[in-house]
């Protein structure tokens, strides 16, 4: 008896092991045979009823918490683009991989996505690590990102369209408004990475430049949640603002003790670059109340397109969800992206790239025009005012989208920061 | 025939690892290049789940610290292939931070040799170092796997914050050439493949070697009763630096081919989460057979790509499952499935072959499972 039941259970385990076996060897499978069928080339993606494109946001890990509404955006445009009559005359097809928060994994799927599926172009990405991973696999292999964040510039890849402000686009334009009214005296306060450390390099060369001072500057590790520090350092060094690069979870945290310090808005105004609608909700209005940021697009933006764009994404998402501006740069990128393929009238990428230049957008934030010579986009730059319900008040706006310069080619103070 | 069957079954040892290399040879015969690439990555992993199964399955000292030493190969790697990028330039990571010139201590990277010998021997002499603290001081079991997530944070912690030297959570990327050579040619990715499979093969069969020899029957005698070995007059703690050591050499080899295949190296690799992971890749595999850590660093792999490709919104909850069952349904690995069946052949063909038992010594019987364990170690 004993021995027959041993015998059933080593069945079992030989079944389990060999349906996982299947299961795992069906997926690699499927999409092997996806290389044998699709080996023709790019002609066979054109010549099929849909257009592939892939859709490459962290899905899970830390960086969902921001990149799941971007995805949810891109699938928004495509879906009313597809609704529209497509692009050429075919539907868009998305194809969505996780990058799970991890950049090796960002440059892994972004090969598969163009090697395996041969999408059209990819819109993907959020920070700046996982861009830099992805960039030399989109240089090797001629493919086309889209990239929806505001950034710290100094980067033109010829396969990379920017759709997010570039620094002359958020930040020189902040920093000189801060200037304007009365606040001389900067504390700089960033996460431990590339974007704070060059925005901040950037920032005291222009505070040089337009006389300002540089009260302070400290970096925290990311995910850092201990600032009673750093604090203690702003009062005693007594600035008139506090430019925050912080990104994620620390901002929750700085806010938070910021405010129990007892330092409020009118004492020392906060203007922040990664602090958007989306994070206020995390953070929490009553502590933000007040503060600045710096932004492209507010989800209270007046156009007729922004009234549209947030009633499809809310009726889509939910009455609770916000858009913000990463999330508006993730949905018109599709529609740039669409605009350049018609205009192109193929997906073929150097094509599309040339035609590209010049393309504008009636976006939500307002009309947006491509450089093609950047590969950025015109962009309006706002500093917003957090109100109490966690939306933003417009206090200043550029009255012309501003032209790209990721490069700071426009600026004399700028002529050391060009490391690369 | 049932005997024969067996026969097989046992021969097969052989005949399985020829075969097995005589797929990865001519794996780029079958698959794209993209798939190639991922395959390149999951034999690097499979050099680090041999090191690990043989310091946690023949020496039973658990390191949950395997992914420092892997990254500190790969950023060796990595070191030598951004300088051979930027044609003399400083790495673009070191002007933002702040540095003007290359720091002395990364001048050896621009040497290739140099920077394969540093990614041997850094994580070695690591190793050593944190074996030669922790074991004279008899501290071992749970103790010793804590202090290496120590070691795992204290590592992520500084490559993290000393960004004008390691490139911060960004990590190390935009690679262009070795030895001249265009990183993005899919014949050089095939000579990579083929190298990668080749350095598999040669530390399998080393580390198959090895554990035929006096000194692996030390370090399961360190696993079943250290004490004992002592009394008998060994000095454990050599065994045991000497075996962590060169498991961390077989990690840092693995990451120096691992940042040749994927192009990027960040701190978020060698973390707690990649470390664990790779000793699951060895206890689903199967722990001190050597093969079994091979195929479940392969396996376990795929399977992630697989499920990822195919559900990217939930596929970390099939991955879950997957270590769910295989934990409790499989405790003694893929590989103690293939004994299980091996047993139970054995049993069938004894009982309707009498005459077999008369023979004696060659019974295997109710606890087959023992002695095939022995002969496959062997």
């Amino acid at each position: 008896m004993v021995k027959n039941v041993r015998i059933k259970w080593s069945k079992v385990v030989l079944m389990l092991v060999l349906s996982f076996a299947l299961v795992a060897a069906g997926c690699s499978n499927t999409s092997n045979e996806g290389v044998t069928a699709n080996t023709g080339g790019t002609e066979s993606a054109s010549s099929s009823d849909t257009i592939k494109v892939g859709i490459l946001h962290s899905l899970s890990g830390t960086m969902s918490i921001s990149e799941v509404s971007v995805k949810d955006a891109e699938l928004l445009a495509i879906e009313e683009i597809n609704a529209n009559g497509g692009v050429l005359g075919k539907q868009l097809e998305p194809v969505i991989e996780d990058g799970a928060s991890d950049w090796p994994t960002f440059a892994e799927k972004a090969r598969k996505l163009i090697e395996q599926d041969e999408v059209a172009t990819v819109f993907g990405g959020w920070t700046s690590a996982s861009r830099k991973a992805m960039l030399p696999v989109f240089e090797e292999l001629n493919g086309l990102l889209w990239y929806p964040v505001q950034y710290e510039g100094l980067e033109t890849s010829p396969n990379i369209f920017y759709t997010g402000a570039t620094t002359n686009q958020q930040i020189i334009p902040s920093v000189s408004w801060l200037l304007e009214q009365g606040h001389q005296n900067f504390y700089l306060l960033g996460s431990d990475y590339v974007f704070p450390r060059t925005a901040n390099k950037i920032i005291k060369a222009q505070l040089e430049a337009e006389g300002g001072v540089t009260a302070g500057e400290e970096y925290t590790p990311l995910g850092h949640t201990e600032y009673s520090t750093i604090i203690n350092k702003i009062k005693s060094a007594q600035p008139d603002v506090i430019y925050n690069t912080l990104n994620g979870d620390s901002n929750v945290a700085f806010f938070k003790q910021l405010k129990d310090a007892g330092i409020s808005a009118e004492d020392i105004p906060v203007l922040s670059v990664s602090v958007a609608e989306e994070e206020i909700r995390g953070i929490g209005a009553d502590v933000l109340e007040g503060h600045y940021a710096a932004w492209n697009y507010y989800q209270t933006t007046e156009t007729p397109e922004n009234m549209a764009f947030v009633k499809a994404y809310k009726a889509k998402y939910g009455d609770d969800r916000v858009t913000a501006d990463p999330i508006e740069a993730g949905y018109i990128a599709v529609y740039l992206w669409a605009a350049a393929v018609e205009k192109a009238g193929t997906t073929d990428v150097d094509q599309v790239k040339a035609a590209a230049d010049g393309i504008t957008f009636a976006a939500p934030e307002g009309e947006v025009t491509i450089d093609g010579d950047t590969q950025h986009i015109y962009k309006k730059v706002r500093i917003g005012q957090i109100e109490a319900d966690g939306m933003f008040k417009e206090v200043y706006s550029t009255p012309e989208p501003v032209k790209p310069d990721p490069h700071l080619a426009g600026y004399d103070w700028a002529e050391g920061l060009k490391g690369q | 025939m049932r005997t024969a069957a067996i026969r097989f079954i046992q021969s097969r040892g052989t005949v399985g690892y020829l075969l097995i290399a005589a797929v990865l040879f001519s794996a780029p015969l079958f698959i794209s290049d993209f798939r190639l690439n991922l395959l390149a990555k999951f034999l690097s992993f499979a050099i680090l789940a041999i090191g690990l199964d043989l310091i946690w399955g023949y020496t039973g000292i658990l390191s949950l610290g395997q992914g420092v030493f892997f990254g500190l190969g790969a950023y060796c790697m990595a070191m030598h292939l951004k300088l051979a990028s930027t044609n003399g330039a400083l790495p673009d990571f070191m002007s933002w931070s702040g540095l003007s010139e290359l720091p002395w201590f990364l001048e050896p990277f621009h040497s290739f040799p140099a920077a394969v010998l540093l990614g041997l021997l850094l994580p070695a002499a690591l190793a050593m170092l944190l074996g030669y603290v922790t074991f004279r001081s008899r501290i071992r079991g749970v103790y010793f796997s804590i202090l290496t997530q120590a070691l795992v944070l204290i590592t992520v912690t500084l490559f993290v914050g000393q960004q004008a030297y390691t490139g911060g959570t960004n990590g190390v990327t935009g690679f262009r050439e070795i030895f001249g050579y265009s990183l993005s040619n899919p014949d050089v990715q095939m000579v990579l493949y083929w190298i990668t499979a080749a350095v598999l093969i040669v530390v399998f069969l080393f580390a198959k070697w090895l554990v035929g020899t006096r000194f692996a029957r030390a370090l399961q005698a360190i696993r079943d009763g250290e004490n004992r070995l002592r009394f008998i007059g060994y000095n454990p703690d050599i065994y045991k630096m000497a075996v962590f050591a060169l498991s961390a050499a077989f990690a840092g080899l693995a990451g120096m081919l691992f940042v040749l295949h994927v192009g990027i190296i960040s701190p978020s690799m060698m973390g707690i989460v990649p470390s664990i992971e790779m000793v699951l890749w060895v206890a689903i595999g199967g722990r001190g057979t050597l093969i079994g850590a091979v195929i479940g660093a392969i396996l376990i792999n795929a399977a992630k790509t697989g499920f990822s490709e195919a559900y990217p919104d939930g596929w970390l909850y099939f991955l879950g499952a997957l270590f769910v069952i295989a934990v409790v349904f499989l405790p003694s690995g893929i590989m103690g499935v293939r004994d299980k069946l091996m047993a139970l052949v054995q049993r069938r063909s004894e009982r309707n072959t009498k005459q077999l038992a008369e023979k004696g010594g060659e019974s295997i019987g109710a606890n087959g499972m023992d002695s095939v364990l022995r002969e496959t170690n062997r």
